[in-house]
């Protein structure tokens, strides 16, 4: 008992420190951050430096602002260009990451060699990576003139166009469509389960959407003017260059799911008949699934919060290239807006949060499940 | 038991009050001039070491062009409670709009009147610096922003000769484009982009249109100002397409090569052009004041202050006593490339290029730059930036008038 009780006291002196620090540090500036990101500290630029300055509470006002003022259209983009940016980022790196994966489960020759090759790229610093990529495509160097390509026409981090506009005003439309068609989803796999009140339930929910949708969707104006937002060209040498850098972290992790699995297992379906295209489809794929889950979420929150290889790549100016984490960095340093800084830095931690939450709640669910 | 507690506290007071006294002698000089400009604010600090040789100088350069990193650790340091000695800020809004009203600076009118500064600066250069009767800031340098380089012998194979005036500019661009140039006017990453539409809103405006737009006489969404931005959408249209991925010395470096024809940047392009690429000025490059602005002489100046509580006061008066004297700007104008803000200084010392522009600096208009912090608050000069870019996008010159407009009143220019 006694014996015991040291332990305790021992695990609580060392655990201590780095309780305190968290809480300080982590959830108490979060809790400052999303403070701030409800005053209007530094709206007027004789209070922003102020060594006593005068701020005021103004309740959501700077997020309204963000979401349908005039001159946050920036902001809006940049929303928009990180959704397209985690998804063919995340998409990239599992897409090659298991191609390689694959390869190198066949035992080729020197497998540790390529396996070298393919993680190395993950031990640069982003910086690293965006200086040496922004040098390949540079429109005057590099890849253009590695394959006599037209300068012009192939501005890799320089275009302006974009493609797959929509029209901000219309988001609560496709929200609510989206949402709709999603539930009515939930409704039939209710269905298909025998489970009546909750195929009642979504089908009502989804009925409401829609109808929303259709009738009083389209006359919710969040701004005076159109205002389009797509994907921006110049994104792609980004991506290229993201997906350079973090395959092999996905690669290394399918490898490892890969050695887990059981030749039994491949065995049993080889004698079960099953040719091997059928193996990987019904077998070894599933198997893998939580693999992808745990990349997705890691690669998820690094394409949000992505800031130093944009910096590097593109620079802190260039709007068709801009992420929300490059504009809370100017927002607050350079236009002194602090309040606003915060609340871009809001949203983000919400938008980790919607993806980290879920995977930690099933974390934790099944490590309960198993204690 | 008490008593030794009594003692260790004593002695405790007794060193830090050595550790105070030796501290006395020293300064911290925060500024963004490291690499390329590190030569000349060493010149400086030699300067002021030879005139006090006990201070301990402490160089606190933050490497980053125009001080994008330097800025942002300034801003974190003040709210922090850790002002450096010195700081180095753009002369102007960037000075007043940001530190003196937030009431971060002391009034430096008394070293002014014992220095007899007030008739050495130009007026201009005065009124930038100061806020509600006092003066906040010693300039080091000054730049000029609006300059078009270009190279002579090019411009005479293709059989044009250097516009004066905007138009003037289009004309020459379409009879450049029949040749063969694709892109005659060459320009940079946004800040450059943003420098062209200074010089063409100057030129459109006038020096007094132009300061009026900065004390909210003259709205964004004047006709007037509305075509400045038609004739900055006219010009991009004979600039060329990748400029986002480029810095203004390989915007330069174009020129050079006679890719274009023009390019207006700042008078650190001389100092580029003659020092890195050896080049000599008048014949392998030549300089006219932007189109239109002849007379007019938009200037950007680094200066320094003295921040509210301070530990070294009085040597930073003393550093600033060197800043602002004739023998410390001559040591570190012509090392910078720019000219010494003050009139008097001996021309001897510089280059060709600062030569004209010191001669223009006497005789000129004197009217602050925008881009370079002067003109504008930083919550504007920031917000502009992404103005421009939509610019670029949509060349919608109504919208972006209205935005920079919008941009004004949340700035409170003119308030």
């Amino acid at each position: 008992m006694k014996r015991l009780s040291t332990d305790r006291l021992w695990a609580i002196a060392v655990l201590t420190p780095s309780v305190i620090l968290l809480a300080v540090f982590v959830y108490g500036f979060i809790f400052r951050t999303a403070y701030t990101s409800l005053t209007d500290w530094g709206n007027d630029p004789a209070q922003a430096f102020s060594l006593t300055p005068i701020i005021r509470f103004i309740g959501l006002q700077n997020y309204h602002d963000l979401f349908t003022s005039n001159l946050n259209a920036r902001f809006r983009q940049d929303l928009v260009s990180t959704l397209f940016f985690t998804v063919f980022f995340i998409a990239g790196c599992l897409g090659l990451g298991l191609s390689m994966a694959l390869l190198l489960d066949r035992n080729p020759k020197a497998e540790g060699i390529w396996r070298t090759i393919f993680l190395f790229p993950m031990s640069l610093s982003f910086i690293v990576t965006g200086t040496i990529w922004r040098w390949m495509l540079q429109p005057q160097g590099g890849l253009n003139q590695l394959f006599h390509l037209n300068p012009a026409s192939n501005g890799w981090l320089t275009s302006r166009d974009s493609v797959w506009s929509f029209d901000w005003n219309k988001l609560p439309l496709i929200t609510a469509t989206i949402v709709g068609l999603v539930l009515l989803w939930v409704a039939w796999l209710a269905f298909r389960d025998g489970q009546r009140t909750r195929t009642w339930v979504a089908l009502g929910c989804a009925a409401l959407l829609l109808l929303w949708a259709l009738v009083i969707g389209p006359n919710v104006k969040l701004l005076p003017a159109p205002e389009l937002h797509g994907f921006n060209i110049a994104f792609i040498g980004i991506i290229i260059a993201a997906i350079w850098q973090m395959s092999g972290y996905t690669m290394a992790l399918y490898l490892a799911g890969l050695r887990g699995i059981p030749e039994e297992l491949r065995e049993a379906s080889r004698v079960d008949g099953a040719n091997e295209w059928n193996t990987y489809r019904h077998v070894i794929f599933p198997l893998l699934a939580p693999i992808t889950l745990s990349a997705m979420i890691i690669l998820g929150h690094i394409s949000l919060k992505i800031f130093d290889l944009v910096f590097a790549m593109t620079g802190p100016d260039n709007g068709p290239t801009d992420v929300p984490a490059l504009l809370m960095y100017i927002t607050s340093f350079r236009q002194n807006a602090l309040a606003v800084g915060a609340a871009i830095g809001t949203v983000l931690l919400l938008l980790v949060a919607v993806i980290i939450i879920p995977y930690l709640f099933s974390q934790f669910k099944t490590q309960e499940g198993h204690a | 038991m008490k008593k030794s507690i009594k003692n260790a506290l004593v002695i405790t007071a007794a060193l830090g009050l050595t550790a105070q006294a030796l501290a006395a002698g020293k300064i911290e000089i925060f500024s963004w001039w490291a690499g390329d400009e590190g030569p000349a604010l060493a010149a400086l600090i030699k300067l002021y070491e030879a005139k006090y040789p006990s201070v301990k100088v402490d160089n606190a350069a933050v490497t980053g062009g125009a001080g994008t990193n330097a800025k942002a650790v300034l801003k974190t340091r003040m709210l922090g409670g850790d002002p450096p000695d010195s700081f180095q800020a753009h002369a102007g809004q960037e000075l007043t709009g940001t530190w003196v009203v937030a009431n971060r600076m002391e009034d430096l009118s008394s070293l002014y009147k014992s220095e007899g500064w007030s008739s050495k600066f130009p007026k201009a250069v005065i009124d930038l610096i100061s806020y509600k009767g006092g003066i906040y800031s010693v300039p080091v340098d000054v730049h000029r922003s609006n300059v078009m380089w270009y190279v002579p012998a090019n411009l005479k194979k293709w059989g044009v000769s250097a516009p004066k005036t905007w138009p003037e500019v289009l004309s020459a661009c379409t009879t450049l484009k029949a040749k063969g140039v694709a892109a005659p006017m060459v320009m940079g990453e946004n800040w450059t982009e943003q420098m062209i539409w200074e010089s063409v809103a100057t030129a459109m405006l006038g020096p007094k249109g132009w300061n009026d737009l900065w004390s909210g006489k003259l709205k964004f969404t004047d006709p007037k100002v509305v075509d400045t931005f038609t004739m900055y959408g006219k010009v991009l249209d004979c600039a060329n397409k990748d400029a986002s991925g480029l810095s203004w010395q390989q915007a330069t470096d174009r020129l050079l090569s006679g890719q274009s024809a023009f390019n207006i940047m700042g008078d650190w392009a001389a100092g580029y052009m003659t020092t890195t690429k050896k080049l000599k000025p008048g014949s392998d490059f030549a300089w006219s004041p932007s189109p239109g602005t002849s007379g007019t002489f938009i200037m950007l100046a680094d200066s320094f202050g003295l921040p509210k509580g301070v530990k070294n006061r009085a040597e930073v008066l003393n550093w600033l006593k060197v800043l602002g004297s004739k023998q410390g700007q001559d040591a570190f104008n012509p090392l910078k490339g720019s000219i010494a803000a003050r009139t008097d200084s001996d021309l001897s010392k510089y280059g060709a290029y600062s030569q004209s522009a010191a001669k223009d600096w006497k005789n000129n208009t004197i009217v602050g730059s925008m881009v370079h912090g002067a003109a504008a608050p930083e919550s504007f000069t920031s917000g502009f930036g992404s103005v421009n870019d939509a610019f670029l996008s949509n060349h919608d010159a109504k919208a972006a008038a209205q935005a920079s407009q919008d941009l004004a009143d949340k700035s409170r220019i003119g308030m």
